[in-house]
């Protein structure tokens, strides 16, 4: 359960972040939908505590980010905008090294491991240098390398990036998954079709602001369009940065 | 499914964790590997006894070796000149413009003798010679004493004969003679040629940690890893120390390799012929471990600090190629100013080091108070850069890679 209260974040003149609510449940998929610098990022890495926010509350399973950063982060898996993997490790090696800072004991990290490895589809790269992986495979080894832990909360910043539609499916499944197994899974996208198919909750941000809160249903319904394309285009106030 | 209560003692794994994944990591890489632990470490000792050889045996030619020596007026002096000969000089025939022979390096050195030498001579008035020499060239400074002591000596023997002409004591005319006592031992002659050396060493050091430096912190921005990694339920500041003990690894194996490889090729130093003895055995290798150590954490300190300021693996490397300046000025300013050494001078990083290390090279051993200064003041200094970079570390633009 991710909970984000009231989120403000500044650069400068810049109000990146601008009075940001939102919820994200257990066992569901909740989407932070909005065009490309809409705050969408900034408001994750307040989420995952690598940035403070100026103002307002994150509290993950109900424990507050401001007071006890570490505790969040050990509730939390995150694939980052960046997924910067070290290329002259192995896919493996890559995924030890945060199993180890997570505190993962070694017989449970090779368990965890090989069962990831396993779910990704990824047994034929895990022995090789990342150096020269495909977009799909970088993204691969990112994710099982932020869920070694086994976190019940997974965020993931724009996971589908640059990846094709074999990946996507793969990704998109995989994520099914995760909420089946009753994690708080929430992820940010600029594609409104992948948000639709998988998301249980919607929230669109634009120019730092929660500007809707719904099912995708309630969503239609709030805007009285049938079609989601023109409900998010209504929502958003312009066509700008959305793609289908 | 949840794990919510991490071990104390799990959780203490970070720093091992952390430095055992950038040692592996950048022992991968080939470059980090050649600089720290080949042409760092190695080029230094042999270019060095090369030097060295170089200078030793040019000197000891110029001492041992005939002088050719251009003589104008050779026909006014005979006996002055047989003097020379017997000092080891070859007289050459006469140039015509002696001051351009010099000028433009013909010769190191021209002796012109006047035509009235013979007139005076026999009058027994004092006569001159002139001796035409560049003092700007070192190379002719063995030349010019040797000749110069050459004509005093022969002037010397010259005035006593006639004092005991005249029946006259020859000391009646030495009222005062300086007796030099040179205090020098052969190990402090060997002194002035090392002075160069802590400056080798801690080159080597600053090489032998450079990439590493640049690469965990400028490199992992660069690759945008850091986000994912400060993801991570851990400490920046752990994250760091573990970072800047995988520098000092690699900054104290570059040392290490660097004080064998002397260890080895110090034998090669002709240092006997000049009546030196320099032990670069495993005594002197230890104590310069020693001395060094607090270094080699504030150098790694320093070059992490430095290359998280910059924004990429090109910036970081040219702010710690001007960085690699800083150890230069404790040489050169002894060069300059050459003083005598005070206790406080040991607390001062990079000068305590080149002292202590002057002090092994002088044979004499350095004393427990300014090692203890040496180390101390260097550990301090150490740790207030550590302390630094650790804050710097806990800023939110240092993961920030886009």
């Amino acid at each position: 359960m991710i909970e984000v209260k009231d989120l403000y974040k500044a650069f400068g003149a810049v109000k990146a972040v601008d009075g940001v609510s939102f919820a994200a449940r257990d066992g569901e998929i909740t989407g932070l939908l909005g065009p490309n610098g809409a705050g969408k990022t900034t408001t994750l890495r307040m989420l995952y505590t690598l940035m403070a926010p100026d103002r307002g509350q994150v509290l993950v399973d109900g424990i507050d980010a401001a007071t006890d950063a570490l505790a969040v982060r050990r509730r939390l898996g995150v694939l980052p905008d960046a997924r910067g993997l070290y290329k002259r490790l192995t896919a493996r090696e890559n995924i030890d090294y945060f199993a180890r800072l997570q505190g993962l004991p070694e017989d449970e990290l090779r368990t965890r491991r090989e069962a990831l490895i396993d779910a990704l589809d990824m047994g034929d790269i895990a022995a090789r240098r990342t150096e020269g992986f495909s977009q799909g495979q970088r993204v691969k080894t990112a994710i099982a390398r932020a869920l070694i832990h086994d976190p019940r909360n997974v965020i993931l910043d724009e996971p589908t990036n640059g990846l094709d539609v074999m990946a996507t499916r793969a990704l998109r499944q995989f994520m099914l998954r995760l909420r089946a197994e009753g994690r708080c899974v929430l992820f940010s996208s600029h594609i409104m079709q992948e948000v639709a198919a998988l998301c249980d909750r919607i929230v669109v941000i634009a120019h730092g602001r929660v500007v809707a809160d719904d099912t995708p249903d309630a969503l239609r319904a709030q805007t009285g369009e049938a079609n989601l394309e023109e409900a998010f285009v209504k929502l958003i106030g312009s066509e700008e940065g959305l793609a289908a | 499914m949840n794990r919510m209560d991490t071990t104390p003692l799990r959780r203490s794994r970070t720093f091992v964790t952390v430095f055992l994944k950038e040692v592996r990591e950048n022992l991968r890489d080939r470059r980090t590997l050649t600089s720290a632990f080949l042409t760092g470490p190695l080029m230094t000792p042999l270019l060095f006894v090369m030097l060295i050889s170089f200078t030793v045996n040019r000197q000891l030619d110029k001492a041992e070796q005939p002088l050719k020596v251009p003589v104008i007026g050779a026909q006014y002096a005979p006996n002055l000149v047989d003097a020379l000969k017997a000092g080891g000089v070859m007289p050459q025939p006469a140039v015509a413009d002696p001051e351009k022979a010099v000028r433009d390096q013909d010769a190191d050195l021209v002796l012109r003798i006047a035509p009235d030498y013979p007139k005076a001579w026999r009058k027994g008035e004092p006569v001159q010679v002139e001796l035409i020499y560049d003092s700007s060239r070192s190379d002719t400074d063995t030349p010019v004493k040797r000749v110069t002591g050459l004509v005093d000596d022969y002037a010397r023997q010259q005035g006593a004969m006639r004092l005991v002409a005249r029946g006259l004591s020859p000391g009646v005319a030495v009222p005062v003679v300086v007796a030099r006592r040179d205090q020098a031992t052969a190990q402090s002659r060997a002194v002035l040629m090392f002075n160069m050396l802590p400056y080798l060493f801690v080159l080597t050091i600053f090489i032998g940690g450079m990439y590493l430096a640049i690469d965990l912190t400028a490199g992992e921005r660069e690759r945008q890893s850091l986000e994912p990694l400060f993801a991570n339920p851990v400490p920046r500041w752990k994250v760091f120390l573990g970072k800047l003990a995988a520098i000092c690894a690699f900054s104290t194996a570059s040392l290490v390799i660097c004080l064998v490889a002397f260890a080895v090729v110090g034998r090669f130093i002709p240092t006997e012929k000049l009546g030196m003895e320099v032990d670069l055995g495993p005594g002197f290798a230890l104590h310069v471990l020693l001395l060094q150590l607090p270094l080699i954490v504030l150098l790694a300190g320093l070059q992490s600090l430095v290359a998280a300021f910059a924004k990429s693996y090109r910036e970081a490397q040219t702010y710690l190629s001007l960085l690699m300046l800083l150890p230069i000025l404790p040489s050169i300013a002894l060069m300059v100013m050459p003083i005598k050494p005070q206790h406080w001078m040991y607390a001062v990083p990079l000068l305590g080091q080149h002292l202590g290390i002057l002090d092994l090279v002088r044979g004499s051993g350095i004393g427990s108070v300014p090692l203890a200064l040496c180390l101390g003041g260097s550990a301090l200094a150490a740790l207030l850069v550590a302390l630094v970079t650790m804050q710097l570390y806990r800023s939110e633009r240092l993961a920030i890679s886009g």
